[in-house]
């Protein structure tokens, strides 16, 4: 993205949860600050070396250490790249219940760190729901183990859900245990064009009450997305004949291939007889889905293509999702190139401004408006990517000060010298 | 003119195939089947052919089990006029499979028989130059690149061969099969996929053409490739140059 430059003078590679406490009992007794690191797939440079931070990288730390074919649960180190666990599962007849993008370097651990969301949120849950345990280190070398592999257990604090999200400023997560849906036989995707944001939200209504069960992904994208993986993208296709403003990605799951897909073919033609569709294509194989697929996740990457981008993930109620890109369209006119796309189906708006170059008066046209608008709509500025260094200041926006003191207090307890990935989630002045 | 087009419903390309672990075939229980590639870009073409005016209808042709519906829906969904299935419950080998198609062929009269090249499951590559044997046609295999002339009757088709590009022309009726480079197949749109539901399938068994289904192949057993080791990587040029001398032989 050439966002961030990190700066560092040493990086380690731990293999093992004990060198990894040994190295953060050393640093906290000297007051040498850490940065963890996993993939550094991260879009708000959670994972970057502000000035002079010691890189812990777990990609060493890098094994499958069981999986359960009865429960589905896998327990593993942090550093296993997100795909590799995907291929372990598929072997054994189950799938990860997150996927996003960047899964062919992300690692678990970052995943875990950062409550990653991704593509399967809507049907699968949050990580919160998924991780049954981690196991951590905290700053001064102590060892949380919590690896428990439990659906339900009431015993105290849950405190495994400190280090689900806190990006690595509370602890290093160094294993997790988590549930793993089994892989079902029957996937059917299809590729939609609608023909304004209202018909996307009714259509996303009537998906959940006519498919149910087997809805797993509702993705949208708007015509100028479309445009640009279309142009910058190699190998993206148009599976439709003609433009249209906005697309819509549909993707059931279940277990039996002819009542799904002839309950989803029963949803389309109805949608498109009440013209909430007014074009669409249906995936009759494997590869024409993956195609459809790559057009949505193709975005990110043709967008660095196209020079500087500025990406905002939020949270905002479905109704309003789309107002937030006409009104910065208007604000911004011919400057730059707004594109929206997301998880239409969790509420949450991938929103990137793209220019030629990053220019201080573009970036003042777009924030703080854009924070200001979606705290106005009781969204949150950061629906997947976490805090990280861009959005460390701007908390506020989304968590009231009573609550941020309660996580300083947090922060202090489990980090009193500070040493884990400052300057990052929390703001600075805050916490010292 | 009328086009008659084979399709054939197999695991889908981007399945991980896996061996049955008495080894008497491919696990094809809860796997995606999809139509086979080489005969979704034969259908394209037929598809293409009737766009541009020198062909009025295209009948799509399958032949397996009763779920073998599926892939000829797709095949109406795509655009085919009709479909034709010719139920069999158990494996169907080249042969067999071209006797019922001359029968098909004399019943329907089609001036062009289009068939992918081979299917991906067995990869047997004999159909289409089985039937035109039988039926006594020209054939144009591998094809990339087809040129019809109406009025002559003529199909100019491009082969692709080892040494590069053959063009052999053929008189009409032909059958032609397809290779990869030919075209890109359609997607099913949602309006087409609801005009196939209405779309007549003709049905037949191989008794009513009086086609008798026999082999004098055996499948014997069926194993995975073995496994590729690993790559390891070495930390100096010294110790690749003892492993080429002392390991793998070769200086």
């Amino acid at each position: 993205m050439l966002k961030y430059k990190g700066s560092s003078k040493l990086l380690l590679q731990p293999t093992s949860t004990d060198q990894v406490s040994q190295i953060l009992q050393y640093c906290n007794s000297r007051c040498l600050t850490v940065v963890p690191q996993g993939g550094n797939t991260g879009l708000v440079g959670g994972s970057v070396p502000v000035f002079d931070e010691v890189i812990v990288s777990l990609s060493l730390m890098n094994k499958i250490i069981s999986f359960d074919k009865v429960s589905g649960i896998l327990i593993c180190e942090a550093g296993c790249i997100l795909e590799n666990i995907m291929s372990f599962l598929d072997n054994e007849g189950f799938i990860m219940p997150l996927d996003l993008g960047a899964k062919g370097s992300c690692q678990i651990g970052g995943n875990v760190s950062t409550n990653a969301g991704g593509l399967r949120l809507l049907r699968y849950g949050s990580l919160h729901g998924n991780v049954l345990g981690v196991e951590a280190v905290l700053a001064d070398g102590t060892v949380l183990d919590m690896l428990k592999t439990l659906r339900k257990d009431n015993t105290g604090y849950d405190l495994k859900h400190l280090f689900i999200g806190s990006e690595g400023s509370l602890g290093i997560v160094t294993k997790v245990s988590i549930l793993t849906p089994p892989k079902l036989s029957s996937v059917n995707t299809a590729f939609l064009a609608c023909k304004d944001y209202s018909s996307c939200q009714k259509l996303l209504q009537e998906a959940k009450w006519k498919l149910g069960e087997i809805l797993s992904a509702f993705e949208f994208l708007d015509g100028q997305s479309m445009d640009l993986v279309l142009n910058h993208l190699d190998g993206a296709r148009n599976p439709l004949s003609s433009m249209h403003d906005f697309y819509v990605l549909i993707e059931t799951t279940g277990s039996d291939e002819s009542s799904d897909k002839q309950k989803l073919e029963a949803f389309l033609l109805g949608s498109m007889e009440n013209e909430l569709i007014s074009d669409g294509v249906l995936a009759q194989d494997i590869n024409q889905a993956s195609s459809f697929w790559h057009l949505r996740e193709g975005i990110s990457e043709a967008l660095v293509r196209t020079g500087a981008v500025y990406k905002y993930d939020l949270s905002i109620p479905v109704e309003h999702l789309y107002n937030l890109v006409e009104e910065m369209r208007s604000r911004l006119g011919d400057t730059a190139n707004v594109i929206a796309f997301g998880h239409l189906g969790d509420g949450n708006l991938h929103l990137n401004i793209s220019a030629p170059q990053y220019d201080d008066k573009i970036l003042s046209q777009i924030e703080p408006f854009v924070y200001e608008w979606t705290s106005k709509h009781r969204g949150s500025v950061s629906a997947e990517h976490g805090l990280g260094l861009m959005k460390a200041n701007e908390i506020f926006y989304s968590k009231s000060r009573e609550t941020v003191q309660v996580m300083a207090s947090i922060k202090n307890l489990l980090d009193p010298n500070h040493i884990l990935n400052p300057y990052k989630v929390l703001p600075h002045s805050f916490i010292s | 003119m009328k086009i008659m087009v084979a399709i054939k419903r197999v695991v889908d390309y981007a399945v991980k195939i896996r061996v049955k672990p008495d080894k008497t075939g491919v696990v094809t229980e809860n796997v995606k089947m999809s139509m086979n590639p080489f005969c979704e870009i034969a259908l394209e073409e037929a598809l293409r052919m009737r766009e541009s005016g020198f062909a009025s209808e295209v009948v799509a042709v399958t032949m397996g089990p009763s779920q073998s519906v599926d892939t000829l829906r797709t095949g109406l969904a795509m655009g085919a006029d009709r479909g034709i299935h010719v139920e069999f419950a158990s494996s169907l080998y080249p042969l067999s499979v071209a006797k019922i198609l001359k029968k098909l062929v004399q019943i329907e009269k089609p001036h062009l028989l289009i068939l992918g090249k081979q299917a991906i499951d067995d990869d047997c590559n004999q159909t289409g130059q089985m039937t035109a044997g039988l039926l006594n046609w020209p054939q144009g295999t591998f094809a990339s690149k087809v040129v019809l002339d109406k009025e002559k009757q003529i199909a100019t088709v491009d082969r692709e061969v080892d040494d590069g590009i053959e063009t052999v022309r053929l008189n009409l009726p032909a059958v032609i099969t397809t290779d990869l480079r030919l075209n890109q197949p359609r997607y099913a749109t949602l309006p087409n996929i609801m005009k196939a539901k209405s779309k007549p399938i003709k049905k037949f068994t191989p008794e009513e053409l009086n086609v008798e289904i026999k082999s004098d192949m055996e499948i014997v057993q069926v194993t995975e490739p073995p496994k590729r080791k690993a790559g390891v990587i070495l930390s100096s040029v010294d110790e690749l140059i003892d492993k080429l001398k002392h390991e793998a032989n070769v200086i």
